[in-house]
């Protein structure tokens, strides 16, 4: 029996104890649906639960340790000078039993015993069959994997008796349970609840485990290179063909990285930050109903491209057009047609990166807006001020930590932003202050230390992490605030 | 009516429109809400320095045609207005009216306390500020200082003007959108259910302030308590479904009305 058929029929026995446990609610009940304490549903759901929930967690156990058991009971029979091995081969060679325990199963008996006697014979017997072995078998394997396979078919055996005992046993105790003043809906609630509470621990563990990889791996980075060397280090050069240079000499400065990254994010905010608010205002306070039906969506589509789709734009479109025009204007102005602004560069990044965050501000802060109360409003249009002056001075005001809530989630966004960077923005790690001139951030930086064929112990590679970490915590400071912000303007009008 | 030519009815109407003693006239004024008529037809007239009481069951009509006497109507979408109303014989809907100027002269207050989310001291300057009616800081001091009198709130408030409006107690701050109502100095102050929102005293000091403005300004209210407008009104008129039933002087209203809807409702048969 396989485990599909297993777990079918243990789903099978869980729905007849369902049927069972509601037809025994029902006849309990007499008729009368109020001497039970719950609906029918509820006691046959219990039953299901009972037989179906111990035995799938039993099976998952076995799934897990039952390998592992007989994993290790072969390899304490290797003989003396296979466990003299190291641990790779041993581990090779139990790969190699299992291929030819495989093989076996597919072997008739008559060709079994011919192989047993004559292990050489064994690769091209199983060839035969398709089974593939990867080297010459030696004796101790074949008896090794016949071993393999009656454990593993005793395991099997014992799994399956012991998952539909107490699949049956666990429907046959609950169906015990049920009396009219069993409280059946509440232990329902309490299972339902705990698969809940599972599945959101899930969702925080896996940020947890996310976290605390990064970290180790930066704590690696961090014994190779001092702390202080990184956070303020200005000069960016990990050095990375150097062949046979110690893996120190590289210089992994900060600086620079975060300079661009900022800088970057700050045009991109320039764009993105008047062009949505103004936007956000337009549709909450101006626009009809039906140039709102139309333009939210189209926006929200905006916010739908993928970045890299925005990379290709900023690599193809804006920054060859940015670079012609300038030498367009620089030509008109002095006769030299030389280009001031660089294909790639901190504008073509900040200008396209500010497009792609223009549905961020504007949906966050429409929804702001309109969340601001229309007595306010009203009051202020019944004093006699008009429209706009009612948008400037009172929903603005009262909207405004919204909004700075709304604009420093887009500003975390922009830090984190990749694709668009990596195509735009150049990847010289420089300090300087022009726009015109190509940067980079700490994301590009992330990107081309992994990226190629590399071992994950040189510094080279680990300041990835290290630089992961950095952005990660700059952005959750980013947000929290945002949230704290943002929170706290709830509460003014609730 | 009905014997009288045409010409003569035309006559009879602007005289009455001339007539000072009406502050506002509404003549044949419907509401449509989209396709939904809320009201119908209904002419009243409103008397200079007189509060008017609009009552009639929940739905009839009341707050709808209290917001076309300063075109609130004009904020809701897909809302149309038909008619003819007046403020002091111009008509108020002629395109050449200047509805920010008209909101400054016929002020509203509403049923929920809405003071904006700033001092007090800026919830009253909100609107001498927008229509310039202080030259100097002292004399928006003075203006603020006046209107808080008016509503009898500057005792309460006169050493925290720097603090939220929103701080105050629900009472207080219905007194502050009134204090800030008259801060522009209106001609006529709308009120829509004003003191739904309070507790009997809180009640009982809008009530009085009502008193005290009749002498200065003109006054429709709208109100769900029979009591209080029998209290606090010279004039009321009754809604029903859409229309106006009977307008009279507050004290028959209450003892001997006209209509027989009139008096059911005010017995509390229905509504
Ligand atoms: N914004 C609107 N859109 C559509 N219909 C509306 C709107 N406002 C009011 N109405 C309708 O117009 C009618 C009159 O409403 P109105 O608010 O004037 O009643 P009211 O007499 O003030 O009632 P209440 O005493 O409950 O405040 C109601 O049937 C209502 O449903
Ligand atoms: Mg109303």
């Amino acid at each position: 029996m396989t485990t599909s058929t297993l777990l079918l029929i243990t789903a099978a026995i869980a729905m007849i104890g369902y049927l069972a446990g509601s037809r025994r609610a029902l006849s309990l009940s007499g008729g009368r649906s109020s001497s039970m304490h719950s609906r029918p549903g509820y006691y046959g759901s219990f039953v299901a639960i009972w037989s179906a929930l111990p035995a799938a967690l039993l099976l998952g156990v076995w799934l897990v340790a039952a390998p592992a058991i007989i994993n290790s009971s072969i390899r304490s029979e290797f003989p003396a000078e296979v466990k003299a091995q190291s641990q790779a081969s041993q581990g090779l060679s139990f790969g190699m039993i299992e291929g030819i325990a495989r093989g076996m199963r597919a072997l008739s008996a008559e060709e079994a015993a011919q192989a047993e006697r004559n292990p050489a014979d064994l690769r091209n017997l199983m060839g035969a069959r398709g089974v593939a072995i990867a080297g010459d078998p030696e004796a101790y394997m074949i008896k090794a994997a016949n071993d393999l396979n009656t454990m593993n078919a005793r395991s099997n055996l014992l799994r399956n008796i012991a998952v539909l005992l107490v699949a049956v046993g666990g429907a046959a105790l609950a169906y015990r349970l049920i009396a009219p003043r069993f409280r059946a809906r509440n232990r329902v609630e309490s299972v339902i609840l705990a698969s809940l509470v599972v599945a959101s621990s899930i969702a925080i563990l896996t940020t947890v485990g996310i976290i605390a990889s990064m970290l180790t791996e930066a704590t690696h980075f961090f014994a190779r290179v001092p702390a202080h060397e990184f956070f303020f280090g200005t000069v960016w050069d990990p050095r990375f063909a150097a062949a046979g240079a110690t893996a120190s000499e590289g210089q992994f400065g900060l600086i620079p990285l975060l300079l661009g990254t900022l800088y970057i994010g700050f045009v991109a905010m320039l764009f993105a930050v008047p062009i949505g608010l103004f936007a956000a205002i337009y549709m909450s306070e101006y626009a009809s109903q039906r140039v709102r039906s139309i333009t939210k969506p189209l926006l929200e589509v905006l916010a739908g491209i993928p970045t890299i789709v925005y990379g290709f734009f900023a690599l193809t479109t804006v920054g060859p057009f940015l670079r012609d025009i300038s030498s367009q204007i620089h030509g008109l102005a002095t006769g030299d047609y030389s280009n001031f602004i660089q294909a790639q560069s901190v504008l073509t990044a900040g200008f396209v990166m500010g497009i792609m965050l223009i549905p961020y501000v504007s949906s966050l802060s429409d929804d702001i807006i309109t969340a601001v109360p229309r007595a306010l409003r009203d009051g202020s249009l019944g004093l006699g001020a008009t429209r706009s002056e009612t948008i400037k001075r009172v929903v603005l005001p009262a909207a405004l930590p919204g909004i700075v809530g709304a604009i420093l989630m887009t500003a975390s966004r922009a830090i984190g932003e990749t694709m668009i960077v990596v195509l735009a923005a150049g990847v010289a790690a420089r300090i300087q202050l022009n726009p015109f001139e190509p940067m980079t951030t700490v994301t590009v930086k992330i990107v081309s230390q992994l990226t190629g064929d590399l071992e994950f112990t040189s510094p080279q590679t680990l300041v990835a992490f290290a630089l992961g970490i950095t952005l990660f915590i700059i952005t959750l400071c980013l947000n929290i605030y945002a949230l704290y912000i943002v929170r706290k303007y709830r509460e003014q009008y609730e | 009516m009905n014997m009288m030519t045409e010409a003569a009815v035309e006559k009879a109407l602007d005289q009455r429109m001339n007539d000072l003693s009406y502050k506002m006239i509404g003549k044949d004024v419907s509401v449509y809400y989209g396709e939904k008529r809320a009201l119908f037809d209904v002419n009243l007239n409103v008397r200079q320095n007189t509060v008017t009481a609009l009552i009639g069951p929940s739905g009839c009509g009341k707050s709808t045609f209290l917001r076309t006497l300063n075109r609130m109507n004009d904020t809701i979408d897909n809302c149309r207005v038909t008619g003819r109303i007046t403020l002091d014989g111009d008509d108020i809907y002629d395109p050449s009216i200047d509805v920010v100027e008209l909101r400054a002269r016929v002020g509203m207050v509403f049923q929920k306390p809405n003071p904006f989310p700033k001092s007090i001291y800026e919830n009253i300057s909100y609107g001498p500020r927008i229509h310039g009616l202080a030259r100097s800081k002292a004399d928006m001091d003075q203006i603020v200082e006046a209107s808080l009198q008016r509503a009898g709130l500057w005792n309460e408030v006169k050493d925290r003007l720097q603090e939220s409006g929103t701080g105050l107690s629900g009472g207080q701050q219905q007194r502050l959108c009134i204090a800030r109502a008259i801060a522009v100095s209106p001609e006529v102050i709308l009120m829509d259910e004003p003191c739904s929102a309070l507790d009997p005293i809180a009640t009982a000091k809008v009530e009085e302030l009502i008193h005290e403005l009749r002498s200065n300004y003109t006054i429709v209210i709208v109100t769900h308590s029979m009591q209080q407008a029998a209290r606090v009104s010279q004039r009321t008129a009754m809604f029903h479904l859409g229309q106006l039933v009977e307008e009279n002087d507050t004290d028959k209203m209450f003892t001997n009305p006209d209509d027989q809807r009139t008096q059911d409702y005010i017995m509390g048969r229905f509504g």
